[in-house]
């Protein structure tokens, strides 16, 4: 426990000491927040099923935000610490992987955390965003989906063999799927045939889950999605334990 | 096994693809001396090195390090033993404090780690950043790594590789102390000079076999000749009969140059008292000893290169 807290600090400050890193994370969504609330505003419309733009904008940017730490950060950040060398001179000591893992998934977590939190204020502030949910189901959801798009990223980083290669996979699966996905550009404005492969995207699943309990449902309602990214989660966390590699 | 002995290796054998990396290798390592697997780049120094530390899994074999196996035990040994990788890097971003301070809380039991700090010399660079050091700054860092939980055997993968020459001193000065504080240090190296002048006992590896094993005076005694010394006759047309002098194992004339080697370690007083004894005129003497170099040469035919 020592060590995960000790490994867990040091990545926290790897962070701040380079914070070019977060910009992207944070400010992306931020962006996208403001270029379309100016478009659209938050006005409660049918086409949303009664609420605003805004309203369904920042669950739907905060699993853009899970998919962009998930896919692209933890993926990054393993991989080169395997590249590197960071990873094998950890290998030389009893560290077990699984503390490793979890400092890296803390960390990727509070920036994920952060990203969203961000969003919220901004959203409140700038065009009155409307919570209709439960604040512990929403939190709960949260963690589900990051740590099942988390998990990806650790099978992503594993599986391929070097730094570059990972980076290029991680990017081809994400840029894609934020568009199809309904987490930039709302699934309501997408024409039939991309709606199919939208019901394929795990990002789906997240935004799917987000919106609707942002605007109250409960959890009855998302059984499929939570059914999905618990499987999800549990597969490729033991495909990424089984495939471990510390160089 | 013996003893005193901590290390024992035998038959092990590691291949990549077709290309055995290690084949056949036995040896062992008694507590508290200073090891050196010497050999050139490729010869399989790293893969039983790391065989031993358990970060490699071998093919055939067995090996025993202080009463464990570390393919399957790999969770006991690690605790003590600390171990110098030759390739290795921290975060960028980490601190020379921090990264003790992390390793040191990974290990069950540690040591005070600013007592090393201060040895290494590296108390001044406690707060600057790991990208910032030099590559000598970083070996010593990487080095204080190894010996935070104050293990009973040391590994040291090309230890001064990349160092500059006072810079290697130093770092020679280093293990010497390890040893007196009572490790064990296994070492690798491809510099001869390195294993011969740092090490108590040398295997010499070469193609994945070891092709010699001993402390470094009786490979060059038994391997090579001692000494060889060279010396210039002042007058033309003089007979010179060293047949006598004991020890001389070959002599050779080119003119008025001569180019005697012999393995008694006074054969150069010897040859000296000779000379004056039979009132024979020499000048431009020189008298060298054998390496560890001439050792690998006389063993395997061709020089040991980088």
């Amino acid at each position: 426990m020592k060590s995960l807290w000790k490994l867990t600090v040091i990545e926290f400050k790897m962070f701040y000491r380079e914070p070019i890193a977060m910009f992207f994370t944070l400010v992306f969504p931020l962006m996208l927040l403001f270029i379309f609330g100016s478009i659209y505003g938050n006005e409660p419309t049918p086409f949303f099923g009664g609420v605003g733009f805004i309203d369904t904008a920042v669950p739907a940017y905060s699993a853009m935000i899970i998919a962009m730490t998930g896919l692209i950060s933890v993926t990054l950040i393993f991989s080169s610490y395997r590249e590197t060398g960071i990873l094998r001179r950890l290998h030389a000591t009893p560290l077990r992987p699984q503390t490793i893992l979890s400092a890296i998934m803390i960390i990727v977590f509070m920036l994920t955390v952060a990203g969203m939190v961000i969003l919220i204020i901004a959203g409140k502030l700038a065009y009155g965003l409307k919570f209709l949910g439960n604040p512990l189901k929403m939190t709960i959801a949260f963690i589900l989906s990051s740590m099942s798009f988390f998990s990806i990223g650790f099978v992503l980083s594993g599986v391929l063999k070097t730094a570059r290669a990972a980076q290029i996979a991680s990017n081809a699966v994400y840029f894609p799927m934020i568009f199809l996905s309904g987490a930039t550009i709302p699934r309501e404005v997408l024409p039939e045939h991309l709606r199919t492969i939208n019901q394929v995207l795990p990002l789906t699943h997240v935004v799917n889950l987000l919106r609707g309990l942002w605007v109250g449902n409960g959890f009855t309602d998302h059984i499929k999605e939570i059914i999905i990214l618990t499987s999800m989660m549990v597969i490729f966390l033991v495909i990424s334990f089984l495939t471990f590699r510390w160089d | 096994m013996k003893n005193n002995t901590v290390i024992k290796v035998e038959g092990l054998k590691k291949s990549y693809g077709s290309n055995k990396a290690v084949d056949d290798v036995s040896f062992e390592v008694s507590h508290g001396e200073i090891f050196g697997m010497v050999g050139p780049n490729g010869a399989g120094k790293t893969t039983t090195i790391e065989c031993i530390e358990g970060l490699r899994k071998f093919d055939e074999g067995s090996i025993d390090v202080l009463g464990y196996d570390p393919q399957k035990e790999g969770s006991k040994l690690k605790p003590v033993i600390g171990i110098q990788l030759q390739q290795s890097q921290l975060q960028e971003h980490i601190r020379v404090w921090e990264a003790l301070d992390l390793y040191s809380s990974i290990y069950p039991k540690s040591t005070d780690w600013n007592i090393i700090l201060e040895q290494l010399g590296l108390t001044e660079k406690r707060n600057e950043y790991f990208s910032k050091l030099s590559g000598g700054q970083k070996q010593r860092l990487f080095i204080a790594l190894s010996l935070v939980n104050d293990p009973e055997i040391v590994f040291l993968d090309e230890l001064t590789t990349g160092l500059d020459p006072q810079a290697r001193r130093a770092m020679w000065n280093l293990v010497r102390s390890m040893k007196d504080k009572g490790k064990t240090v296994y070492l690798t190296t491809h510099f001869m000079e390195e294993a011969e002048k740092l090490c108590d006992r040398v295997a010499i590896i070469d193609h994945g076999k070891i092709i010699a094993i001993d402390t470094p005076s009786e490979l060059i005694r038994k391997y090579s000749h001692n000494e060889r010394i060279e010396f210039t006759l002042v007058d033309d047309n003089i007979d010179v009969d060293l047949g006598g002098i004991e020890g001389l194992t070959s002599f050779d004339r080119t003119d008025n140059r001569i180019i005697i080697y012999g393995n008694s370690a006074d054969l150069t007083q010897k040859v000296v008292n000779h000379l004056t004894e039979k009132k024979i005129a020499f000048s431009d003497f020189r008298s060298e000893k054998s390496t560890l170099e001439d050792v690998f040469l006389k063993l395997t035919g061709r020089e040991m290169r980088d």
